[in-house]
């Protein structure tokens, strides 16, 4: 109870409430984020479910009954007679699984790397940020791209659709470790030469204890702001892929695949079918982003 | 009673800033190296403080971190109660660092902020293997009552503190491994002068009770004074004078000590005449060949200029100056 009160009371929570934004934001997310875990329960229909699919509710305009079937859809339905909103919550629980998963990953590869960066310093820390400066010349985008390619093409194609989230994850992951690993190599170079890592190296504390014990904590500020700015651009990044055709295959369509059968009916006048899940796409992105900068903003003692 | 702990012989310590290997090719430069402490001996006898004063960049620093083993001595050798320090590792290393510890300057840096003051002074208790269990709580709250703080204070994070209680806890840490040597680097100098006093009588205090030693680090005289028996006044990385604490301020024999002496404020308003310390300690990447104090010595000499001195006994203590070798001979 004491530590709710104290917490409730601290910097952060203080700024928190006094962020208009930063509350709207974190209720849209938080919203999204419990619609997509609960999914199977809340979503009126089954999308991935051939047998309850009926091609005649194909094209239903969301809100009206369909012309053949009289069934009615609250976001109408796509090409082969699948309901929108059930589609969309099925599709975010994937893009978040995948944001998560791949954002995650790169937070592991980034803090080790970082932290043997910084700790290690001399060559170490030149070859490693050496290859995060080549990286970062390419686009992410193109990153994941290649690597997602040079990754298909060593599983077979039998496992291909179901290694394909797997191989999305990794892919956005390793194009988007460089900047955890960057901001950890620098704020750990500064915590290794502060007093109370020589107070544990006085008394011969092994190194990968300080590193973990005492450095770690120390440089973990920083890193969950990129975490949650990179959250939502790994989300963005997943769809971008998806819609290029080479993300999530379509059996278990995520908010880009949706978007790319979508976009194939925009001017035939179906435009539900592009519009819902793009609108959530931006949603979910957006208040994931603006969370981001705000606790960026909070935690920056300049700003206070 | 004069029994060494901790004897330093011929100690030194170069430091290699050349610009990087590609640079150094392209530009045609040759590798740089600093001096930060080069020749320097001393012993400290169990249970008294040795003071090592010096300005900015004379090495005093580095010779603290030297002696705890954080950084290693390119030349001479550490002796730490009859066993060489640097080159030891393993058991025995692990067993010499429980019987020493340091205190830091800024007790601001010196404590980690995410930790809560208990886990920080149960620190050198757990790495030692000391105590276990609720052993280690009672423990620590022994430590924080024994310098000046309550057991509760183990809850609370450094943050919480002020800059003299957090030197304490600092003081509780270093005493939690029940070490017989404590190295100070200016424990002092980042804290207000009125909380400064009570710091230092609290080591005082604390030497007496648990028969401590103390290389006692820093530029303030006056602190040094209150605390040593024995002083070591550093130049530019050498020892250029050492002398029993009381003596050295009644009669100091090298020049460099006489202007740190001169430059300490009259607070009696005396009205003597005082020589205000002039120019700065030179460039260590660069010394004067010589006596490195020459260029700002009112003694110089031609031999200053081109011989180091050597080290004679004084009657207080040892000084390496020309002018005093000249004296001595005469």
């Amino acid at each position: 109870m004491n530590r709710i009160a104290r917490a409730w009371d601290s910097d952060i929570a203080w700024s928190f409430r006094h962020s208009p934004v930063a509350v709207v934001a974190a209720v849209v997310s938080l919203g999204m984020i419990l619609a997509a875990i609960l999914a199977p329960w809340i979503a009126p229909h089954d999308p991935f479910n051939p047998a309850s699919l009926n091609l005649m509710d194909g094209f239903t305009p969301p809100g009206q009954p369909n012309a053949f079937t009289g069934n009615s859809y609250l976001l109408g339905t796509d090409d082969q007679g699948r309901d929108i909103l059930s589609t969309i919550l099925y599709g975010t629980r994937i893009s978040l699984f995948v944001g998560l998963s791949a954002v995650l990953f790169a937070m592991v590869l980034g803090i080790s790397l970082g932290l043997l960066a910084g700790w290690k310093g001399g060559w170490v820390d030149s070859l490693l940020m050496r290859i995060a400066d080549v990286q970062l010349t390419f686009p992410a985008i193109l990153i994941a791209l290649l690597i997602f390619g040079v990754a298909r093409g060593f599983i077979p194609p039998g496992s291909r659709e179901q290694m394909a989230i797997w191989v999305l994850i990794i892919s956005i992951g390793l194009s988007e470790w460089v900047n955890y690993a960057r901001v950890v190599r620098g704020a750990a170079m500064v915590e290794k030469n502060k007093e109370y890592v020589q107070a544990a190296r006085v008394i011969g504390v092994h190194p990968v204890r300080i590193v973990a014990r005492h450095i770690l904590p120390n440089v973990m500020g920083p890193v969950l702001v990129i975490a949650t700015i990179g959250l939502a651009l790994a989300i963005i990044a997943e769809a971008t892929l998806s819609f290029l055709g080479v993300g999530v295959p379509a059996t278990q369509p995520s908010l880009g695949t949706m978007i790319r059968i979508g976009q194939k009916f925009l001017f035939s006048g179906e435009w539900w079918i592009l519009l819902f899940p793009a609108l959530t796409l931006l949603a979910l992105a957006l208040s994931v982003n603006l969370l981001g900068d705000w606790l960026r903003d909070a935690l920056n003692p300049r700003l206070r | 009673m004069a029994e060494p702990l901790l004897q330093v012989q011929g100690l030194g310590r170069r430091f290699d800033i050349s610009r990087p290997w590609l640079n150094r090719v392209l530009e045609r430069q040759d590798r740089q190296f600093l001096t930060a402490v080069a020749d320097v001996d001393f012993t400290i006898n169990r249970g008294e403080t040795y003071a090592l004063v010096g300005e900015s960049g004379s090495g005093k620093s580095t010779i603290a971190k030297m002696v705890v083993g954080l950084l290693p001595p390119t030349s001479g050798r550490i002796v730490f109660d009859g066993q060489v320090m640097a080159g030891t590792e393993g058991a025995s290393m692990r067993a010499l660092r429980r019987r020493f510890q340091m205190i830091f300057q800024d007790p601001f840096a010196s404590l980690n902020p995410r930790w809560r003051v208990g886990e920080i002074i149960a620190e050198p208790i757990h790495r030692f293997g000391l105590l276990r269990g609720s052993a280690v709580t009672n423990r620590v709250g022994e430590l924080l009552e024994t310098v000046g703080l309550s057991a509760q204070d183990a809850e609370k994070y450094p943050h919480e503190f002020s800059g003299g209680q957090r030197q304490r806890i600092a003081i509780a840490r270093a005493l939690s491994s029940k070490p017989e040597f404590i190295v100070c680097d200016e424990p002092t100098s980042a804290l207000d002068v009125s909380v400064q006093a009570q710091i230092l009588n609290l080591m005082r205090d604390l030497q007496d009770e648990l028969g401590l030693t103390y290389l006692f680090i820093s530029h303030d005289l006056s602190v040094v004074r209150h605390m040593a028996n024995r002083i070591g006044v550093l130049y530019l990385g050498r020892l250029v004078e050492e002398a029993e604490g009381k003596a050295l301020f009644r009669a100091a024999h090298h020049p460099y000590t006489r202007m740190l002496l001169d430059a300490v404020p009259d607070l009696a308003l005396s009205g003597r005449r005082r020589q205000p310390v002039e120019g700065e300690i030179p460039n260590p990447i660069d010394p004067p060949p010589g006596c490195s104090f020459h260029p700002r010595c009112p003694l110089v000499m031609d031999r200053c200029r081109t011989g180091t001195p050597p080290v004679i006994a004084t009657q207080t203590g040892r000084a390496a100056c020309h002018a005093l070798t000249l004296a001595a001979d005469v």
